[in-house]
């Protein structure tokens, strides 16, 4: 018998846990896709089309679409300023900072949701006021695009801070000091380095804002074929008994899942080859 | 690493950091700043009525009992997963490794009609199940089900870069000392993890005391049996009682400033700890 250097590296151990990890992902991470996949298509081809094309579905999808659109590059605008200024400046309060980013992964969608009622609401702090001016922002698509945007905030943020962090300042600084201005050796040095960390972050915060039920379905009032996303819709469609057309809506953000892994492990594969 | 002051410094400090604030206190801190002003409006009597109501403490029993089993499970099985794709190479690894993640990419609202549906009754698991007597859908196993689903990956996460970067050198010089797998794990292993796995476990927790969306399709929704604290705000909203929303709203906000704290501490604990080393 060989000596033995790390636990549980014996044949037997290996070979029970592995089998044991496969068989729980297989039973925890398959069983819901195939179920919503397997539902979807129940009926055929010919019915999921059909379910597809129904105009508030049409019209969920575009919403979420252009949601995401507007949401994710302003939080890779925030996520990159915050990266900038914490990873390639001291000043007092950063931790401070770094822990108030984080911030909204902690709080519940629901609470998220809430304070902006209590905001932007007709009883809400600035509500009134702004509906005197005659902006309604609650329960229309912009309120949808704000409590995306914060339930989203720190994921490019995050991902930025702790790779920017990792590689330290030395290549801008040589930069500047050879006479390259601070939007060049950002442009030029940092940007190339960091690409795809900020590829990451943007996929998952693309997921997580197409996917948001709980803050949006507090801000958005639920009207339907205005402010309904496709997780919205999908609950309304279950709660209709209209199953199937809740199982054909869920595939499409279930696939929108499957995409955002096979990316995310694209990311992580590139992350590992420049990091060596 | 952080890089260190060199009397150079970088341009662009007003900037990113004038356009971080900005944007942080518009689209995170006054929002949470309307809730905690809202809150203190209504009045600590009011406020109080609502926290302390029979139907809202039924809610907190229901809901901090299912995170805690649904953590429990996660620390268990969370711990397996990131242990077998931190140690073994094996085929199809990669792929494990991404699909850990799915609760992550899955919006909820699709977690929920799908963990539904295979617990149902007609379904899958359901229909394995109601006979042994083992009530999931729409009773309060199905909501830590729900809250499991959509907190493991934190644990993994939390785990596996850790456990990656074990110095392989103890558990030789520990077995070299004739110690067992499980003396080695217990006494070597699993103690230089604790503040990770800590940590990991106190995100899960925290993510399953505030998740919606993925429990409403399976929880029944029955006041006093099955509705969760999330729930019972959102119905608070929608019946007008805005104090009454305000209150529970500010309640899980504290909690997670509690989780944020715990969190900031054990990874100071891992950085003092791994500092000395």
């Amino acid at each position: 018998m060989t000596p033995r250097t790390r636990a549980g590296d014996g044949p037997a151990a290996r070979r029970a846990l592995l089998a044991l990890a496969v068989g729980l992902s297989a039973l925890l991470f398959g069983a819901p896709l195939a179920m919503v996949l397997g539902r979807a298509l129940a009926m055929g081809w010919g019915v999921y089309v059909e379910k597809i094309a129904d105009p508030f579905t049409l019209h969920a999808i575009w919403l979420t679409v252009t949601t995401s659109l507007i949401v994710v590059p302003i939080n890779i605008g925030f996520g990159l300023a915050a990266a900038w200024a914490i990873t390639r400046h001291q000043f007092p309060g950063k931790r401070l900072l770094t822990t108030l980013i984080e911030l909204p992964v902690s709080v519940s969608p629901i609470v998220a949701g809430v304070a902006y009622l209590f905001l932007y609401g007709s009883l809400g702090v600035l509500g009134p006021f702004l509906q005197d001016q005659g902006w309604r922002i609650m329960f229309t698509v912009p309120a949808i695009w704000l409590a995306s945007l914060f339930v989203t905030s720190p994921y490019v943020a995050r991902e930025l801070i702790t790779l920017m962090r990792s590689q330290g300042a030395d290549e801008e600084e040589a930069a500047v000091s050879l006479g390259a201005g601070g939007w060049t050796t950002f442009l030029r040095v940092t940007l190339p380095k960091i690409r795809w960390a900020l590829f990451y972050g943007a996929v998952l915060c693309n997921a997580r804002v197409m996917g948001e039920f709980g803050a949006v379905s507090v801000v958005s009032g639920k009207i339907r074929g205005k402010t309904e996303t496709l997780p919205l819709h999908i609950e309304v469609l279950f709660n209709d008994y209209n199953a199937t057309g809740a199982f054909v809506a869920a595939s499409i953000l279930a696939l929108l899942a499957l995409v955002t892994l096979a990316l995310k492990t694209l990311a992580e594969w590139r992350l590992e080859r420049a990091s060596g | 690493m952080s890089s260190r002051r060199r009397g150079r410094v970088l341009p662009g400090f007003g900037l990113s950091l004038g356009v971080t604030l900005s944007y942080l206190s518009l689209i995170v801190l006054a929002p949470l700043a309307a809730l905690l002003w809202k809150a203190g409006d209504a009045g600590l009597a009011t406020l109080w009525a609502g926290i302390s109501s029979e139907r809202a403490v039924a809610t907190y029993r229901l809901t901090l009992g299912t995170a805690l089993a649904a953590t429990a499970f996660n620390a268990v099985v969370g711990f397996l997963l990131a242990w077998v794709l931190a140690r073994y190479r094996f085929p199809g690894r990669r792929l494990l490794d991404a699909v850990v993640d799915l609760p992550f990419a899955l919006p909820t609202a699709v977690a929920g009609i799908a963990l539904s549906a295979i617990f149902a009754p007609t379904g899958w698991a359901g229909a394995l199940l109601e006979p042994l007597g083992l009530k999931v859908a729409y009773a309060p196993a199905g909501i830590a089900v729900a809250m499991a689903f959509t907190s493991i990956p934190f644990v993994v996460r939390s785990l596996q870069p850790v456990l990656e970067d074990l110095e392989p050198e103890v558990e030789e010089a520990a077995f070299t000392l004739g110690a067992g797998d499980l003396a080695v794990f217990a006494r070597v292993i699993f103690p230089a993890l604790l503040p990770a796995f800590l940590s990991g476990c106190a995100l899960a927790f925290s993510r399953a005391l505030g998740e919606f969306g993925a429990i409403i399709f399976i929880a029944g929704n029955i006041p006093m049996e099955t509705e969760v604290t999330t729930l019972l705000t959102y119905i608070r909203l929608e019946e007008f009682d805005y104090p009454g929303a305000a209150g529970l709203a500010a309640a899980m906000l504290a909690l997670s400033f509690v989780t944020l704290f715990v969190v900031n501490a054990l990874q100071l604990w891992r950085i003092r700890r791994e500092g000395r080393a």
